[in-house]
């Protein structure tokens, strides 16, 4: 590493670490957005809240561009299989945040056509609360997958570690 | 709302002889203003088409279509009908009779294109069918799905898991066109993860090169059991359900229902709850407008203008939550009133909103209106003559953009409108432009109605002193005996609303919002059916494709604002 005063030094490191750093501090979003979280979510990337200040600006909505999804809105079993489709298309390694209270438990939508919460079919790393969350609370949730990722702690760490893909139904 | 009889210049005893023979039906003007006939499973066609082409009735718009569960009744279900008069301004409610035996009416379809989706939903949610109707299946729930829902005798929370190969595929996808002029056609799948179709929409098209031949939607993707939850929870506790309808402008949805439940129970909030949920409710349509802009223009590449709505778009997110304590979807309404007071610096603030916001208006309207590039993407696009937007039922801007002025603020002032100085905008060619046009005027004439609200305010309470309703304060809960019982009796045994059906409407930012609104005398209403204006609007889009490029498609979605909680409910 060259010095401003051109001298080297050198860092040590492991890769997982390193890789870790990169990981989370570009993480490109793919918002799954359904439903008033969506609208939410529209304000934590606008210019008021700037999701860019946390390296995770890049919204895409190709799944095979991304690597964060964000489910923000209620998800129906109608739905449910898209989400799924989606989320398998994605490349690892990814990482799941469940925005607003439907996405994590169904919310106060106990009922006929609405999936109570997205974990039922695929990980989840970060559940933000809220109906809908405010755009500091989604920040938040970015932050805090951030040092999941840091630490390797995330889920696809965890099932990478069994030697498993995340994608795997048998999770 | 006035009475619709006397409105149509007709006494009870006239209107049957208006009717043709062999129909027997009783007609009535009911509580709600409406006139309200019984009308037999045999005679229905003929008393519809007599509605809508009779010189004195000429009832041209189909509001809404629905099914009523009485399990109790000989003859089970319910199936009724709002209709109004564009012209006349009169409103009808017809309701058929019909058994569990025998759960089905002739369909409307042939007298208004409106009862398409309406009548879909009814099958879907009821079990009804609609002899006749060319493509009676599901439409909010999935193809998996088993059972109506919204019988008396289904269990709320009973769901049915869809697989991905049940997923709905259109037959017509598989049909081989076999001529030498068409071989590039192809099918081409938009949605519903397409961040076009706002996430929940999905649209598939046969392109032949880049031309749309034929269209279809499919929609349901957040069906969130609305009509159902409300049927389960208190009259108050709906009140979040219902702002999550059009979650763009949460307000809206909220101060509708309330107004509906508030005349039934035949009470009105006080004038400063009001005024404050006039100004806020004004706000909301204009972030609405704003959002449907904003995003409407970034489908078309425009981003800056998303930028500058979202701005003070965020401002009045400010006020509501300083208000309600949450921005989006905001609670802020109560049956009798509002939650709690509106902070003390709140009339600066509204102020403050007043000068700011005009700015944001202008620049968008000086960046955008005569863009070359905006007007050859919209101009002439998506066209919907006054006509066919009247038949497929369409109200709110984007009927006022066909050139019919109707808006329930000035047809049937609720929340004294009609004590307010401002215009209805209106363009005339209907195409996407007209509709964006429309709009953004729209969001000027709201901040004129804030300007003259925001002087009107009133000192006072802001929720009713009426005890079967609303909480006593919670000093004198703790001070005085009378204070503690009905607070004790409102927690336990909620609002009692009397028995009784009423249809409200008030103008939402998409159009004509309709609660028509069922108690049985218990804590809970016994049936709520919203009359979404997107539901109506979004079924004629498929219809508007054909002929246009995918691009196109995009533009013209974007400029019906078709927001999935209410679509979908």
């Amino acid at each position: 590493m060259r010095q401003p005063d051109g001298s080297s030094a050198v860092l040590t490191t492991r890769i997982a670490t390193m890789l870790a750093w990169a990981r989370k501090n570009s993480l490109w979003p793919l918002p799954f957005g359904t439903a008033c979280c969506a609208i939410e979510f529209m304000s934590t990337v606008s210019s008021h809240y700037d999701l860019a200040r946390f390296g995770a600006e890049v919204v895409r909505f190709s799944p095979r561009q991304s690597d964060m999804m964000i489910v923000a809105g209620t998800i129906t079993d109608k739905m449910a299989p898209v989400v799924k489709r989606v989320y398998d298309q994605m490349a690892e390694p990814k990482y799941v945040i469940s925005m607003g209270a439907c996405a994590c438990t169904g919310g106060f939508y106990r009922a006929y056509h609405v999936v109570q919460g997205v974990d039922e079919f695929i990980p989840v790393d970060v559940y933000v609360p809220g109906c809908p969350p405010t755009p500091e609370a989604l920040i938040e949730g970015v932050l805090k997958l951030q040092e999941l990722i840091q630490r390797g702690e995330t889920q696809y760490d965890r099932l990478s570690s069994k030697g498993r893909h995340v994608t795997d139904n048998s999770t | 709302m006035t009475d619709s009889l006397r409105k149509a210049g007709m006494s009870q005893t006239t209107l049957p002889e208006l009717f043709p023979g062999g129909a027997t039906f009783d007609a009535h003007t009911a509580a709600d203003g409406l006139v309200e006939m019984h009308v037999d499973r045999s005679g229905l066609i003929g008393v519809l088409k007599t509605l809508r082409d009779h010189p004195d009735l000429a009832c041209d718009l189909l509001l809404d279509i629905c099914g009523v569960d009485h399990p109790e009744r000989e003859q089970r279900f319910e199936v009724v009908y709002h209709v109004a008069s564009l012209d006349k301004g009169h409103r009808f409610r017809i309701k058929v009779p019909i058994s569990e035996d025998e759960p089905s009416v002739p369909t409307a379809y042939g007298i208004w294109r409106a009862a398409d989706w309406f009548e879909r939903e009814a099958w879907d949610m009821m079990g009804i069918r609609f002899d006749g109707h060319p493509n009676l299946r599901r439409i909010l729930t999935h193809e998996a799905f088993q059972g109506h829902p919204l019988r008396k005798d289904y269990d709320p929370a009973q769901r049915w898991i869809l697989t991905e190969d049940e997923t709905m595929v259109p037959d017509w996808v598989t049909e081989t066109i076999e001529d030498e002029d068409h071989f590039e056609t192809q099918i081409l799948n938009l949605g519903p993860s397409h961040p076009a179709t706002h996430g929940t929409l999905r649209i598939v098209v046969r392109l032949d090169g880049e031309v749309i031949t034929k269209a279809e939607t499919e929609i349901g993707y957040l069906h969130r059991c609305f009509e159902k939850m409300s049927e389960t929870h208190g009259w108050n506790e709906v009140i979040p359900y219902a702002d999550r309808l059009n979650y763009c402008s949460a307000m809206n949805n909220g101060v509708g229902y309330a107004l509906g439940v508030e005349r039934m129970l035949g009470i009105e909030a006080p004038p400063r709850a009001q005024m404050v949920r006039l100004i806020l409710c004004e706000f909301s349509r204009l972030m609405d407008h704003a959002v449907c802009l904003g995003a409407n223009l970034v489908d078309l590449g425009a981003l800056t203008n998303f930028w500058y709505f979202f701005q003070p778009r965020e401002e009045i997110y400010s006020l509501l939550e300083a208000c309600a304590g949450g921005r989006l979807t905001v609670s802020y309404a109560r049956i009798g009133g509002l939650v709690h007071d509106v902070p003390d610096d709140f009339e600066e603030r509204v102020r403050q909103l007043l000068r700011t916001i005009p700015k944001f208006i202008d620049d968008v309207d000086r960046l955008v209106t005569k863009n070359r590039i905006f007007r050859d993407r919209t101009e002439g696009v998506g066209v919907m003559s006054a006509a066919d937007a009247v038949a497929w039922g369409w109200t709110g801007p984007c009927l006022r953009a066909s050139g019919v002025g109707f808006d329930l603020r000035k047809e049937q002032p609720y929340m004294g409108y009609d004590e307010f100085d401002f215009d209805v905008p209106i363009a005339t060619s209907g195409d996407c432009y007209a509709r964006y046009l429309v709009r953004l005027e729209e969001m000027r004439q709201s901040l004129r109605i804030i300007e003259q609200a925001v002087g009107r305010l009133a000192a006072g309470p802001v929720i009713t002193d009426n005890h079967h309703v609303a909480l006593p304060p919670k000093s004198k809960v703790y001070s005085e005996m009378e204070a503690l019982i009905w607070h004790f009796k409102l927690i336990y045994e909620g609002i009692k609303v009397p028995s009784g059906a009423m249809y409200t409407a008030t103008e939402g930012s998409n159009g004509e919002l309709g609660f028509y609104i069922i108690a049985d005398g218990s804590g809970h209403p016994y049936r709520i059916k919203v009359r979404p204006p997107c539901f109506a609007i979004f079924q004629a889009y498929p219809h508007m494709l054909e002929g246009h490029l995918v691009s196109d498609a995009i533009a013209i979605l974007g400029s019906l604002n078709i927001i999935a909680g209410e679509l979908d409910r």
